[in-house]
């Protein structure tokens, strides 16, 4: 079923992308009656009864366009695109985004005003996708507009949209003041304010929520006095909304409008209202204060990070609800980086190193996660003394959480630490944890492991890592996972990268080249992959003397797809050998294979040969 | 909002397992921010029914004081006795209010609203399971219910005492309060929604002021439920009580009503959840049709418009739904719709899920239904003859090709001479829609050869052809070596097969890797 589905759609594609290239041809041929021919196909299909067919056309609707020339899309196809507005969404959408670049195919910024109908009604429909690309398109489109045009059409289009009777025209209508604003009379701007004064106490919640999400966007274009004498007043009211929906939304909006006041104004005209967002009785409020908390302390700038955010956020941390702990936990090391410099140190010691010790032993994962993730940031911070005396046993006690997440966070930020106090101090407790999280039940935990194992040698050093990892690294080797097998194999190649290859002849080369007499076909398989990796790495002379002739005897492997992975391997180690080698020991192998009974591995081989250039 | 956590972005197998290891019953605590910071101890009041009756009015104020002390019940152990107080003083005034006549006097409705506001109103906390399957998983119960319960049973009660008077009330019972309680719907707790239910369905019968705006808040968290969140758990309980309200509508109906029911509960259908409030959603359709026969053909339209395209699940409900609304049908109306109609529901007799083609069938079962098909039969039969003639032949399941035997012998008996017409016109009409195909296709080939200078246009456009299906090919190579399809194959009867399958987190990859290997 789905694969004649999946046939289906394809010969429609094929179809309709026929038809496009006709279209243009056409259009470049130009040559009378007969050019209209693909035109009126293409636009037959827009009306066809298959929705598939018809999304399909319109998504080729430039080239439709172009082939009909700027009069006729202008006179034809734009009434009748603007007809199809009671369409499936589907197709709605592609049609909201396409009407977004058509400015030249109507015939330049003088016509531009010509794709506002259409835009207009796309804009209020429900589905909320459509509604939002329509928006998005005309803010595109209203910047081609001269600023008569935008004057004359586009912002009456915002007026007829912001008094629509139904809410997913208002809705649309909050997102295109600000890109008119700017540019129209003094009258004019003062209407659009109005309107979006209007929005803000809008009596369904879906419009508010609308216009505060861009309440900070309108913020940035209006005049410093009207910021202070409008803006702040519909902030404070939707900051204090019946529904936290709204509240929330008007958090993101405080990051932009105390950018644009000057510091002196901030105490009076925002903090009362931030304040008041972190203590919110919902926690998704203050969940948006913790989640935003590193724009909103850039924005408020030093002196009132030390006397209000600092408090606001160890409370933060301490919140009653874990959601939130989380998001503030993800902001320990961005919030502590910009505190101002002088009193850094003191800050981070007295205040916000007390929560994070606590937050160590979360009763939730995902705190102590998130958490993890960026705790190690704080050793450059904190230096490298406080990073031993203080920072040290948080990280221990992390690496022996109980949550895999966890001592993985930790480990993969382990750069950071190493750059202050050198991993050495961590290994002994590293080690346990790294082997547990190498023998994790779940394979996605030890792929993400084995990513680390380049990272954490280059740091460990070569005998540390012969001594306690090496013996783990071998046994990804024989993973039942497939895609831990692939890694491990990934793995060795970056290790012989690191550490050299007198180093892979002596510790890993033996091991490889051993598994190909295990039992298991897919062990054997490992070996062919492993050399495939490891033979540039290692040079030729191992590749040679050592690799080569593994391979060449497991031609005569009884299970197929180790002989045709034989042959893969020497088409990819061949470049690695001299043209002795490849004449007397390759070409001799491949040849025999070429002649196997089965027929992939011949494929390969002959592949193999050609690629070689061995016939 | 809910974080998703890293260990399943690492591990995208995690959540199932995790989820049948959590099998058992939880319970969460409300959101509740920073309420009180010191409890003071309660300590019991004397029995109402033991103080002199002058004192009785003071001694019920006193206990709603009382009794809005909140405690925290993730905490077992702390408060016992206090909330052991708390839960026999609620019995009491639960008793009191149900059983004694005359006590609502005037004062008291500030003090029980209050007292009832301060124990229910609160942010629910967030979803623990953020994909929460109501079919599937067990929902998260709220931990105080020993207390909140008590405390709607008591509003209940104070609601439904024959002294009680809206007119007072309507003074503190007011839109916020409303919108407070409505926004309580989304709990995950069941038996609190069921409470909510009852409650709200008692507010909107006797409060006439607050009807109007309770029917907006509700548009208005449907709306928000169908383009912003797609999560509430309260859907089907709102559309229960909606249920109930738009019979009582007076005709003509009202353009607020119509609007709502075009607007909200159409789009409704396209919910993912659509399972868990579709018989509450399809009653409330039905109920309008029954007061305004003229909106069928937009409602039958609508539901065309959103038909499901993948989900089957879904195509059996808005199958059971027509049928509910062709029982109700009017002939007139009937003739308006069933072209549209019948040319989905012939796609459905078509569908290779059997579930979907029999719920279509068994329409053929209903009495008022047949009468319908017969009196148009001319217009209906040439819309279903090419589906159920190629779907006798065709069908993988039987007892689909035996309904359509019989679905043929009753169209057979209703116009035989139409029929004979269609089956012997049948091959010939096949024949001229593969011609059109053909046509069709003979059209675009010839397109292509007009074709002149624009290689460079259909050379992108065929490389993205062949992209589309190299990623088919592609799709079972995952799991191995994937320069070319052939390597999954196991051209052996090798050992390895079966330890490649040991480790269970690995199922997807893996399968596909084993069933391609022979």
């Amino acid at each position: 079923m789905t694969l004649t589905v999946v046939c289906f759609s394809i010969w429609l594609c094929l179809v309709s992308l026929y038809g496009l290239g006709t279209c243009l041809s056409k259009m470049a041929g130009a040559d009378g009656d007969d050019s209209l021919y693909p035109i009126a196909v293409l636009i037959d299909e827009l009306r066809n009864e298959d929705v598939q067919l018809r999304l399909n056309s319109i998504k080729k609707l430039s080239t439709i366009a172009l082939a009909l020339g700027v009069e006729r899309t202008r006179t034809e196809l734009l009434p009748f695109l603007t007809d199809t507005i009671y369409d499936e969404d589907e197709v709605l959408l592609a049609l909201a985004e396409q009407l977004g670049n058509f400015t030249m195919l109507v015939g330049g910024p003088e016509y531009v005003h010509c794709l506002l109908p259409p835009l207009e009604s796309l804009a209020t429909v429900e589905e909320t996708v459509v509604r939002d690309k329509a928006v998005e398109s005309l803010r595109k489109i209203s910047q081609e507009h001269s600023p008569v045009d935008l004057e004359v059409h586009f912002e009456p289009l915002v007026k007829r949209l912001a008094s629509g009777d139904w809410f997913t025209s208002r809705t649309s209508a909050c997102g295109l003041f600000s890109v008119c604003y700017p540019r129209v009379s003094s009258t004019v701007k003062a209407e659009i304010r109005q309107h979006f004064r209007t929005l803000c106490s809008d009596d369904t919640p879906m419009v508010r929520r609308a216009a505060a999400s861009k309440l900070g966007e309108f913020a940035k274009v209006l005049e410093l006095d009207y910021v202070k004498s409008d803006i702040i007043s519909l902030f404070t009211a939707l900051a204090s909304d019946e529904q936290d929906s709204v509240r929330l939304l008007a958090v993101e909006a405080c990051v932009s409008i105390a950018t644009l006041l000057p510091q002196e104004d901030l105490e009076t005209l925002v903090m009362p209202t931030l304040r008041q967002a972190a203590e919110d009785k919902s926690w998704r409020v203050r969940y948006m204060v913790a989640d935003k908390f590193s724009e909103l302390q850039k924005a408020v700038g030093p002196e009132i990070t030390k006397n209000d955010l600092v408090p606001a956020f160890q409370n933060l941390l301490k919140d009653c609800e874990a959601e939130v702990r989380a998001a503030a936990a993800n902001k320990v090391k961005e919030f502590c980086e910009n505190l101002p410099e002088d009193s850094r140190e003191q800050i981070i010691m007295t205040h916000i190193l007390p929560c994070v010790k606590e937050l160590v032993s979360d009763t939730n994962q995902h705190v102590k996660s998130a958490l993890a993730s960026v705790i190690m940031g704080l050793s450059t911070i904190l230096g490298k003394d406080n990073t031993v005396e203080h920072l040290l046993p948080l990280f221990l006690a992390q690496l022996k959480d109980e949550c895999p997440e966890v001592r993985l966070n930790i480990i993969s930020n382990l750069d950071c630490v190493n750059e202050v106090i050198g991993i050495r101090q961590l290994s002994q407790s590293l080690l346990p944890a790294i082997v547990e999280l190498a023998e994790d039940a779940k394979w996605r935990v030890r792929l993400a492991i084995i990513e680390y194992m380049p990272l954490l040698a280059g740091q460990l050093g070569v005998e540390f890592f012969d001594e306690k990892l090496n013996t783990l690294c071998m046994a990804w080797l024989i993973d039942h996972v497939y895609a831990i097998r692939e890694a491990a194999t990934c793995n060795l190649m970056k290790l012989v990268e690191k550490f050299g290859a007198e180093w892979a002849q002596n510790t890993i080369v033996p091991k490889v080249l051993g598994m190909a007499n295990d039992p298991n076909y897919l062990h054997r398989m490992t070996t062919l992959f492993c050399i495939n990796a490891l033979s540039e790495a290692c040079g030729q002379e191992i590749t040679t003397k050592q690799m080569l002739p593994v391979v060449l005897k497991m031609s005569n492997d009884q299970v197929a797809n180790v002989r045709f992975n034989v042959a893969k391997s020497l088409q990819k180690i061949g470049p690695v050998l001299d043209s002795n080698a490849l004449q007397t020991e390759v070409k001799p192998v491949l040849e025999k294979l070429a002649t196997d009974t089965d027929m992939d591995v011949k494929y390969f081989a002959q592949e193999a040969i050609s690629v070689l250039a061995l016939a | 909002m809910s974080a998703i956590s890293a260990s399943e972005k690492v591990d995208g197998f995690t959540r199932k397992s995790m989820r049948k290891a959590q099998k058992q019953k939880k319970s969460q605590g409300s959101s509740q921010f920073r309420t009180q910071s010191s409890l003071v101890e309660l300590s019991p009041l004397p029995q109402l029914k033991d103080a002199p009756s002058t004192e009785q009015q003071d001694l019920f104020t006193q206990k709603l004081q009382q009794c809005c002390m909140l405690f925290d019940f993730m905490d077992s152990v702390t408060d016992l006795k206090s909330k052991e107080i708390k839960r026999a003083t609620l019995n009491e005034l639960v008793d009191y209010v149900s059983t004694n006549r005359g006590v609502l006097v005037e004062s008291a409705y500030p003090e029980i609203t209050n007292m009832v506001s301060t124990n229910i109103f609160r942010t629910l906390p967030p979803s623990e399971n953020p994909d929460f399957d109501p079919e599937e998983d067990e929902p998260t119960l709220e931990a105080a219910w020993p207390h909140i319960q008590l405390v709607y049973e008591f509003f209940l009660r104070f609601l439904e005492n024959p002294d009680f008077q809206p007119s007072i009330a309507k003074r503190y019972i007011d839109q916020r309060f409303v919108l407070q309680l409505l926004e309580l719907f989304d709990s995950e707790d069941p038996r609190e929604r069921d409470f909510l239910k009852t409650i709200l369905h008692r507010i909107y019968g006797k409060f006439l002021g607050l009807r109007a705006f309770i029917r907006k808040q509700i548009n208005n968290i449907f709306l928000r439920f169908i383009y912003e969140t797609d999560h509430f758990n309260g859907v089907a309980e709102l559309l229960e009580i909606l249920g109930s309200i738009i019979n009582g509508f007076a005709l003509p109906l009202k353009a607020e009503h119509k609007q709502f029911l075009m607007k909200v509960l159409i789009p409704m259908h396209t919910a993912k959840g659509l399972a868990l409030f579709h018989a509450q959603l399809a009653y409330c359709v039905v109920q309008f049709l029954e007061k305004d026969p003229t909106l069928t053909e937009p409602v039958i339209r609508g539901l065309l418009k959103f038909w499901p395209k993948t989900c089957s699940q879904k195509e059996v409900m808005f199958l059971g739904e027509i049928e509910e609304i062709l029982d109700v049908i009017e002939p007139t109306q009937f003739k308006k719709i069933e072209e549209p109609l019948f040319k989905q529901i012939s796609k459905c007799v078509a569908n290779p899920h059997f579930q979907v083609a029999e719920r279509a069938l068994y329409f053929w079962n209903n009495e008022y239904i047949l009468s319908l098909i017969e009196e148009n039969i001319d217009k209906i039969l040439p819309i279903m003859f090419g589906s159920l003639y190629r779907i006798s032949k065709e069908h993988w399941n039987p007892t689909i090709v035996a309904l359509v035997y019989n679905v043929l012998k009753t169209l057979m008996e209703m116009n035989s001479t139409l029929f004979d017409e269609l089956t012997s016109s049948y091959k010939a009409d096949r024949q001229r829609e593969k011609k059109k195909e053909q046509e069709r296709e003979e059209l675009w080939k010839k397109l292509e050869e007009l074709k002149l200078n624009d290689t460079a246009l259909v050379q992108n456009n065929s490389h993205g052809l062949q992209n589309a299906q190299n990623n088919n090919n592609n799709n079972n190579n995952n799991n191995n070596n994937n320069s070319n399809s052939h390597d999954n194959q196991d051209k052996s009867t090798a050992v390895g097969v079966s330890t490649d399958i040991q480790d269970p987190d690995i199922t997807t990859a893996t399968t596909e890797s084993t069933t391609s290997a022979k």
